[in-house]
C-alpha cells in the first residue's frame, strides 16, 4: 500500500519521468516561493479529484467519464483560484492564468483514469499525495537551480522581519541572468531529464550485473 | 492594441510555446517528423481561434450578464471540450481527407495548456471578439512556426550523433532553449520600432 505513495516521488515522477504537466513546471519555475505555491495548489486539486473520482466510479457511466472528471477537476481549481486570491493575492498575481491552467495539467486527468477510477478510497489519497509531492519536488528542484544560479537569490515566504529574500553571497552579485529568462528553463530542464536518463541507464547496468553474478 | 499589435504579439513576441511555456507537451511530442508536426499545427490554429471566439461569446454574454464570472474555468474548459468533439465530427463529415490528415490531433488538443491559455489571456487582456479570434489565429500561428522550425531541427539532429542520456527528449528541450534564445530578439521594443 505504501508503494502506492513513494512510486509518485522517483521511480514515477511526474515531471522527469512521466513527463506531465510540464507548461506549469517551466513557466512558474522563476521563484522558489512560486513553486511552492503552485505545488501546494495542484497537491490539493489532485487530491480532491482523486478522492471523488474514486467514490463516483460506481456512479459515473463509462461514456461521459472523461467530462465528469473535468468538472471534477475544474471545481477543484476554481475553490483553489479563488483562495489564492482572497488569501495569497501576490502569489496569485504571480502565476497569473497558471493558477485556472492547473485544470489541463495532464497529471490530474491522467491519474483519474488511469488510477483513481479502478482504486479503493485509502490507495487513490496516497497516489494523490505521491504524485502531487513528487510534482512539486520536481517544481522545486527546477526553480532552486534556475534562481539561485540566475539570480543568486532563493525566494520564501516573508515572516516577521525576515523579508523572505535568502541572497547568496556571490552570485546575488553576478547572477547568469538567462537563465532565469525561457530559455534557462527550456535547457535546465534538457540537462535535468539527461541526468535522469544517465542515472536510469546506470541502474539498470549494475542490475544486470547483479543479475549475471547471482547467475554464476 | 491594433490589430498587427496583437499579431506580432502572439507569434513572435510572447510566443505561446518559447516564452511562455504553454502547448509543450505537443510542442515535444509531436515534433518528430515535419508532416505531423504540421498537421498539429494547423489543428491547433484552427481549434485556438475557434476556442477564442467562442469564449468571448459565452463568457461575455452569459457570464457577465448574470455576474458568474467565478465559473469561468469550468465553462471554458467545457467549451473547448465540447468544441473539440464537435470540429471533429464536422470534419469527419465535410472532408474525409482532412480529417485523415487532423484527425489523430484533435483529441490531444483538448488538454493542450495553449488553447485554454489563449481563452484566459483574451479575457483577462479585455479584448472585443474580433481580437479575441485575432490573438487565438495568430497564437496558433506562432505554435505552427515554432513546432515547424523544431521538426526541421530534429529531423536533422536523427541523422548526427548525440550522447546517449540527451537522445529524444533532452536533446529536444536544448534545442528548444536555444530557439527560445533566438526569439529574445522579438521583444515590446520591436513593436514600439515597427508601430511607432
Amino acid at each position: 500500500m505504501l508503494h502506492e505513495f513513494t512510486k509518485g516521488l522517483l521511480k514515477e515522477n511526474p515531471i522527469f519521468i512521466i513527463m506531465l504537466g510540464l507548461c506549469p513546471a517551466l513557466a512558474v519555475s522563476t521563484q522558489v516561493v512560486n513553486a511552492l505555491g503552485m505545488g501546494a495548489g495542484v497537491i490539493f486539486v489532485l487530491l480532491g479529484s482523486n478522492i471523488f473520482v474514486s467514490l463516483l466510479k460506481d456512479f459515473i457511466p463509462e461514456k461521459i467519464r472523461i467530462p465528469s472528471y473535468i468538472v471534477i477537476i475544474a471545481s477543484f481549481v476554481t475553490i483553489v483560484d479563488l483562495v489564492m486570491q482572497a488569501y495569497a493575492p501576490s502569489l496569485s498575481r504571480n502565476l497569473g492564468v497558471f493558477v485556472q491552467l492547473i485544470v489541463v495539467n495532464c497529471i490530474i486527468l491522467g491519474r483519474a483514469e488511469a488510477f483513481a477510477n479502478k482504486r479503493s478510497l485509502a490507495e487513490s489519497i496516497l497516489d494523490a499525495l505521491g504524485m502531487g509531492i513528487g510534482f512539486t519536488l520536481g517544481l522545486l528542484l527546477i526553480s532552486l537551480i534556475r534562481e539561485v544560479l540566475g539570480a543568486g537569490t532563493i525566494t520564501l515566504f516573508a515572516v516577521g522581519s525576515f523579508d523572505g529574500v535568502i541572497r547568496i553571497p556571490w552570485l546575488s552579485s553576478f547572477p547568469a541572468r538567462v537563465i532565469g529568462l525561457a530559455t534557462g528553463a527550456l535547457m535546465v530542464m534538457g540537462y535535468l531529464k539527461a541526468l535522469f536518463n544517465w542515472l536510469e541507464t546506470k541502474k539498470e547496468q549494475s542490475r544486470q550485473r547483479d543479475a549475471v553474478r547471482s547467475g554464476l | 492594441m491594433t490589430y498587427i499589435g496583437i499579431i506580432i504579439t502572439f507569434v513572435f513576441i510572447s510566443n505561446f510555446i518559447l516564452t511562455q511555456f504553454l502547448g509543450l507537451c505537443p510542442f515535444i511530442g509531436v515534433s518528430r517528423k515535419m508532416d505531423s508536426a504540421v498537421g498539429m499545427g494547423f489543428a491547433v490554429i484552427f481549434v485556438m481561434s475557434m476556442a477564442a471566439l467562442a469564449t468571448w461569446v459565452i463568457y461575455h454574454l452569459i457570464l457577465v450578464p448574470l455576474s458568474l464570472e467565478f465559473l469561468q474555468t469550468m465553462t471554458f474548459i467545457l467549451i473547448i471540450a465540447t468544441l473539440v468533439q464537435f470540429v471533429e465530427m464536422v470534419i469527419q463529415k465535410i472532408s474525409p481527407p482532412l480529417y485523415k490528415a487532423l484527425g489523430i490531433y484533435l483529441p490531444l488538443i483538448t488538454t493542450n495548456c495553449a488553447v485554454m491559455g489563449i481563452a484566459l489571456i483574451a479575457v483577462r487582456s479585455n479584448y472585443s471578439a474580433l481580437e479575441s479570434f485575432i490573438a487565438g489565429f495568430s497564437a496558433g500561428v506562432g505554435f505552427l512556426l515554432a513546432i515547424l522550425v523544431m521538426s526541421s531541427i530534429r529531423e536533422k539532429l536523427d541523422t548526427e550523433w548525440v550522447p546517449k542520456p540527451f537522445r529524444g527528449i533532452p536533446i529536444a528541450f536544448i534545442t528548444a532553449g536555444l530557439m527560445a534564445l533566438a526569439f529574445m530578439a522579438f521583444d515590446k521594443a520591436l513593436l514600439k520600432n515597427l508601430l511607432g
